[in-house]
C-alpha cells in the first residue's frame, strides 16, 4: 500500500517511524531538506520537498498512484488543501488531515463531508477527552475504549493492602462481583498474560476488560475511595486544556487554568465563561499555593514543557493532590517515568498517531481488519477489537475447542447490544465484535490470525 | 475640521425642520389661530433663510469626516435646531420670552417634557402639535431622519456610523443591517408602525384624534408633553393604562423589535439588558404598590397608578397619572432610582439606560473579584458575548461624567434659592429627559420659577442628557476645535 505523509512534523515522523515498521511504501513531504534527509537516513523511506499543497509537489511524490494521504503539517489550512488537492488529483485517494484549530472542532463532521476527507484527526481534542475520561473514574490509570464506549480497558494499580493482593484469578470475581476480564498483568515491566491461577502481587498493574457500566462497580467493590471530581487545576493553557476545560465546564466541574501569556488568557476568558483564567507562572511554588493545589481534586499539566509538567506533577502528588494527569509529547523513556509519581501520563501525539496507525491497518484489510486497536501495557500488548464477517472461520465453536496462538486472549464478545465477558464455553457468531489481547510480538492483521495454523 | 459639511448637514437639518412645521402651520389655519399661523410662516421663513444661506455658503465641501466631525455635528445641529425651532412659540406670543421659548423647545427636542407653561389647555391647537411633535422627532433623532432618507450615494459612505453613534443612545451602537441608510429606514419603520399603533389604541378608547395624536407623540418620544393641564390624570383607566404599555414598549430597545421582526426571538427573551429592564419595572411596580397601601381605595387602581408612574419614570418619558409628589418617601425614593437606571440602550428613552447598568455592575464585580484575587483573568460579557475593554472603560467615564455634570448644575440651579430636594430632582429630572420632579417641580407643577440662568443650565443638562453627554463635553475641549 502507497501512503503519502505530508509534513514532517513530530507528528509525521512519529508515524513514519510505526509505519514504515509495518512495511508500507511510504512517501514523505517537508519543506526542510534537512529533516527529510535525516528521515531518509533512519527510516526506509522516500523523501519529496516542497510545498505538500501544491499539485506539482503531490505528483512528484506520486499521488496517482498512492492510496492513502496522511496531511500532518503545521496548519490546519494547508492540511485541508492538501488533502483536497489530493483528491482533485486521484479521486480515489483516501485522505487523512489533522485539524486542531478549536474554531473548527465543531464542524469536523461537517468538514469531514465537504473536502471528501476519510478521517480528520485533532490530537488536542482526543487527549482532552482522554482525560476527561480518567477524572470521571479516578481509580483507574488509563482507560481505552471498544465497542463504540461500551466496553473498555481500564488499568489499575495492585497497591500495598489492595483486595486483590496475594489473590489468584480464580478467587477475584468472589471479591469484585461483576464480571469483568484480568487480560494483562504488568509485572516487573514485563508483560504476562494470566492464567486462573495467577496471583496477583503487590506493584503489579492489571489491564481489566469490562463493560462500561461494570466499572464502577469494581471500584467500589475493590474499595477504591473514587470521589467526585469537583475542582480541577489545569496548568497551562494550550489547546488540550482548552478542550478539557470545555468539556468539564459542561458537567459543572470548577476549572482553573494557569497560564503564563496574558493575551492568552484574555482569549481563554473570553471563550470559556465559567472557567477561572490566573495569569501567572505555573512553575511558581507560591502561585500553586496560593491557588489551592493542595485542595484541589485533580491537577493536569499541561504546558508546552514536559520537564515543566513532571515537576509541577511531582509537586502536586507530594502536596496531596488525589489524582495528578500528566501531559508529555514525549513518552520514549517510560521506565523512568513509571518510577516517577506522575500518576496517569496522556501523550497526544500517541493517541492521534495509534488513531492513524489503526485505519492504516483496518484499510490494509478492508474485509476483518481491526475496527481499534489500543497498546495497553506499555506497548507490550495490544487489545484489538474485530468484527466477525462471513471469512472468519470457526464461528459458533465454544472457545475450550478453538486453538488459539499462545499469548492470544479473547477479553470480550459484544453481541448486538449485549457485552460478554467470555468464558470456555462461549463463542461468537457472525456479526459480533470482539476484543482481543496479544503482546505485541505479531501484529494480527485479521480475526482469523488468531488460531493456530 | 471640515466645517463646510458640517454646514451642510446642519442646512438640510434645518429644511427638514421647515417641512415639520408645515402640519402645525396647517392646524393653526384650520383653526384660524391667525396668531400661531403668523408666528409659523415668520419661523418658516427664517428657518428656510438659514438654511439656504448655510447650504449657499458650504459650497464645495471636503468629504473628510470622522468621530470628531460627526460628535460636533450630531452637538450643534442639535442646539440650531433647537434655537429656530423655538421661534414659533416666540413669534406667535404663546411664550413672549424667547428664554423660556427655547426651554420648552428643547425640552420637547431632548424628549424631556418639563414645561414652563403653567396654563397648557390656552394655547392653540398648532402650538400644541408643534410641541408634541418635537418629542416625536427627538425621539429617534433627527439625523437618523435624515440618513434614512438622503441619497444612498451619501448614506453609504462610511462617516455616516459616527452620526448614528452620536446620535443613539447606548454604549454600543451596531447597524441591524449592512447599510446605513436601511438601517436608519427600519428604525423610522418600527417607529412610525409603533406610533400608528398607539394612537388607533387610543382611539379605541375615545380619545379625541388630536389629543390621541399629541399623546401617541408624547408617548412615543418617551417625551411627556400632554395636551391638558393635568397630564394624564382625567383621561380614563383604559387611556391611562394603553399609555403605560406603549411607554414601556418605547422604552425597548428597538433592535430587539427588529430581532422579533426576523424571528429570533430566544435572542430577545435571552437579552440581558431586557431582562433587567422588566425586572426593574416589576419589582418597582410591586413596591411602590405595597408601600401606598392604603393611600387609594382600590388595588387595581393603586396598581394602575404605581404601574403608570413607574412606566413614566423608567422610560424617562414624564407622563402622570397621580401627583406622586404626595407619595410616600419611600415610593418617592424608587421614582428617583428609576430617573437615574432610565430605559434600554437603542431605545427612545433616556436616563443612564439599563444597558450601561448593567455594564457597570458587572464590571463592578470583576473589579471586586479582583481585588480578592489580583491574578484572575476575567473579562465582561452580555448575553454571552465579550464586551470590549474600550466600551467597559468608556462606561465608566460617562458614569465620572454624569455623576460631575448632575452634581455641578445641581449647585448652579441652588442659586435660586428653591428647596434642595426641588433643585435635584429638577436636575435629575431634565438630564435624565424625564419631566417632572419632586416638590415645587412636581407633576401638577412647573419650571416657571426658575431665573433665566438655572433655565440655560437645565437647558444644556437637557441636552447633554439627550445626546449622552459626549456631542456636548466636547465643546467645552480644547482639541476639538484645535486644527488637526
Amino acid at each position: 500500500m502507497k501512503i503519502i505523509i505530508a509534513g514532517a512534523g513530530k507528528m509525521g515522523v512519529t508515524l513514519t517511524r510505526q509505519l514504515s515498521a509495518e512495511g508500507y511504501d511510504l512517501t514523505l513531504i517537508d519543506d526542510s531538506l534537512k529533516i527529510l534527509e535525516e528521515s531518509q537516513v533512519r527510516y526506509d523511506v522516500m523523501v519529496v520537498q516542497g510545498n505538500c499543497a501544491s499539485m506539482e509537489t503531490l505528483e512528484q511524490a506520486g499521488v496517482k498512484e498512492a492510496n492513502l494521504l496522511i496531511a500532518v503539517a503545521g496548519a490546519d489550512e494547508i492540511n485541508l488543501l492538501c488533502c483536497m488537492t489530493a483528491h482533485g488529483i486521484n479521486p480515489n485517494i483516501h485522505t487523512i488531515a489533522r485539524i486542531r484549530n478549536p474554531e473548527y472542532a465543531e464542524q469536523m463532521y461537517k468538514m469531514r463531508d465537504m473536502f471528501a476527507l476519510s478521517m480528520s484527526v485533532n490530537p488536542e481534542n482526543q487527549a482532552a477527552v482522554e482525560i476527561e475520561r480518567l477524572l470521571k473514574y479516578p481509580g483507574f490509570l488509563k482507560r481505552d475504549t471498544f465497542a463504540k464506549g461500551r466496553v473498555e480497558i481500564a488499568e489499575l494499580r495492585v497497591d500495598a493492602g489492595s483486595k486483590l493482593c496475594n489473590i489468584a484469578l480464580n478467587d477475584m470475581n468472589n471479591i469484585v462481583k461483576c464480571k469483568i476480564l484480568v487480560c494483562a498483568v504488568l509485572r516487573n515491566k514485563t508483560a504476562v498474560a494470566p492464567d486462573g491461577n495467577f496471583v496477583l502481587r503487590e506493584g503489579d498493574r492489571i489491564f481489566v476488560t469490562a463493560p462500561t457500566n461494570n466499572l464502577a462497580i469494581l471500584l467500589h467493590n475493590l474499595g477504591i475511595v473514587t470521589h467526585k471530581v469537583k475542582r480541577v487545576l489545569i496548568c497551562g493553557g494550550g489547546r488540550v486544556s482548552f478542550y478539557l476545560a470545555k468539556q468539564l465546564q459542561k458537567s459543572g466541574i470548577a476549572v482553573q487554568i494557569i497560564e503564563k501569556n496574558p493575551a492568552r488568557c484574555v482569549q481563554l476568558a473570553s471563550n470559556l465563561p465559567s472557567a477561572c483564567i490566573i495569569e501567572g507562572d505555573a512553575s511558581s511554588e507560591f502561585l500553586l499555593e496560593g491557588e489551592g493545589i493542595s485542595e484541589c481534586d485533580a491537577l493536569v499539566t499541561a504546558t508546552d514543557l514536559d520537564e515543566l509538567n513532571m515537576i509541577i506533577s511531582l509537586y502536586g502528588a507530594s502536596c496531596g493532590v488525589p489524582q495528578v494527569i500528566t501531559k508529555l509529547s514525549r513518552m520514549g523513556n517510560s521506565n523512568i517515568l513509571d518510577a516517577l509519581s506522575l500518576g496517569s501520563m496522556i501523550s497526544p501525539k500517541e493517541l492521534c498517531c495509534n488513531t492513524i496507525v489503526r485505519f492504516v491497518r483496518a484499510m490494509k484489510e478492508q474485509t476483518g481488519g481491526a475496527l481499534t486497536m489500543h497498546s495497553i501495557a506499555d506497548g507490550q500488548a495490544e487489545a484489538m477489537e474485530f468484527l466477525v464477517d462471513d471469512a472468519v472461520l470457526h464461528c459458533g465453536e465454544p472457545l475450550r475447542q478453538l486453538k488459539l496462538k499462545k499469548n492470544v486472549l479473547v477479553a470480550c464478545i459484544t453481541k448486538g447490544s449485549k457485552t460478554e465477558i467470555p468464558n470456555g464455553d462461549s463463542f461468537f457468531e457472525k456479526g459480533d465484535t470482539v476484543i482481543i489481547v496479544t503482546n505485541g510480538d505479531k501484529v494480527l492483521y485479521q480475526l482469523n490470525d488468531i488460531f493456530e495454523a | 475640521m471640515n466645517y463646510k459639511m458640517i454646514g451642510r448637514f446642519i442646512g438640510r437639518i434645518l429644511y427638514v425642520e421647515v417641512i415639520f412645521m408645515l402640519p402645525a402651520l396647517l392646524i393653526s389655519m384650520c383653526e384660524q389661530a391667525w396668531a400661531s399661523a403668523t408666528g409659523f410662516v415668520v419661523s418658516m421663513v427664517i428657518t428656510l433663510f438659514a438654511a439656504i444661506f448655510l447650504s449657499f455658503l458650504c459650497k464645495g465641501y471636503k468629504k473628510k469626516f470622522y468621530a470628531k466631525e460627526g460628535l460636533v455635528c450630531v452637538g450643534i445641529s442639535w442646539i440650531v435646531m433647537s434655537l429656530l425651532g423655538c421661534l414659533p412659540f416666540y413669534f406667535s406670543g404663546a411664550i413672549p420670552n424667547y428664554i423660556d421659548a427655547l426651554f420648552e423647545i428643547v425640552s420637547g427636542f431632548t424628549t424631556t417634557g418639563a414645561t414652563i407653561l403653567a396654563d397648557v389647555e390656552s394655547l392653540s391647537k398648532g402650538i400644541l402639535y408643534w410641541r408634541s411633535f418635537s418629542h416625536w422627532l427627538g425621539g429617534m433623532g433627527v439625523l437618523v431622519f435624515l440618513l434614512a432618507i438622503s441619497s444612498a450615494n451619501e448614506g453609504n459612505s462610511g462617516f455616516t456610523m459616527h452620526l448614528l453613534r452620536a446620535e443613539s443612545p447606548g454604549p454600543n451602537v451596531g447597524k441591524l443591517v449592512p447599510q446605513m441608510k436601511k438601517t436608519a429606514g427600519l428604525l423610522y419603520c418600527m417607529y412610525v408602525l409603533l406610533t400608528i399603533l398607539n394612537i388607533i389604541f387610543l382611539l379605541i378608547g375615545r380619545m379625541p384624534l388630536f389629543d390621541a395624536v399629541c399623546t401617541a407623540f408624547g408617548t412615543a418620544g418617551t417625551g411627556g408633553f400632554g395636551v391638558r393641564n393635568d397630564s394624564l390624570i382625567s383621561y380614563s383607566p383604559y387611556l391611562q393604562n394603553v399609555c403605560t404599555v406603549f411607554m414601556l414598549l418605547f422604552g425597548v430597545n428597538f433592535s430587539c423589535y427588529y430581532l422579533l421582526m426576523i424571528k429570533q426571538f430566544k435572542s430577545v427573551f435571552k437579552d440581558e439588558e431586557l431582562r433587567l429592564y422588566l425586572g426593574v419595572v416589576v419589582g418597582s411596580i410591586a413596591l411602590i404598590t405595597w408601600n401606598l397601601k392604603g393611600f387609594y381605595d382600590t388595588l387595581g387602581e393603586t396598581l394602575r397608578h404605581a404601574s403608570l408612574q413607574v412606566a413614566s419614570i423608567v422610560t424617562t418619558t414624564g407622563f402622570a397619572s397621580a401627583d406622586f409628589d404626595l407619595w410616600p418617601s419611600f415610593s418617592k425614593a424608587i421614582l428617583l432610582f428609576l430617573m437615574v437606571i432610565g430605559a434600554c440602550a437603542g431605545s427612545t428613552g433616556g436616563g443612564f439606560k439599563c444597558g450601561r447598568a448593567l455594564l457597570m455592575l458587572k464590571s463592578l464585580r470583576r473589579s471586586v473579584q479582583q481585588i480578592v484575587h489580583p491574578q484572575k483573568v476575567q473579562v465582561v460579557r452580555i448575553n454571552g458575548h465579550v464586551v470590549d475593554e474600550k466600551i467597559v472603560q468608556n462606561t465608566n467615564a460617562y458614569l465620572a461624567a454624569y455623576v460631575t455634570i448632575v452634581l455641578l448644575s445641581f449647585m448652579a440651579v441652588s442659586l435660586d434659592n428653591l428647596s434642595p430636594m426641588t433643585n435635584f430632582s429638577a436636575v435629575l429630572s431634565c438630564f435624565n429627559n424625564i419631566g417632572p420632579g419632586l416638590e415645587a417641580v412636581g407633576p401638577v407643577c412647573n419650571f416657571s420659577m426658575y431665573s433665566p440662568f438655572s433655565k440655560l443650565v437645565l437647558i444644556m443638562d437637557m441636552l447633554a442628557g439627550r445626546l449622552e453627554i459626549f456631542p456636548i463635553l466636547i465643546f467645552f475641549s480644547r482639541t476639538t476645535w484645535k486644527h488637526r
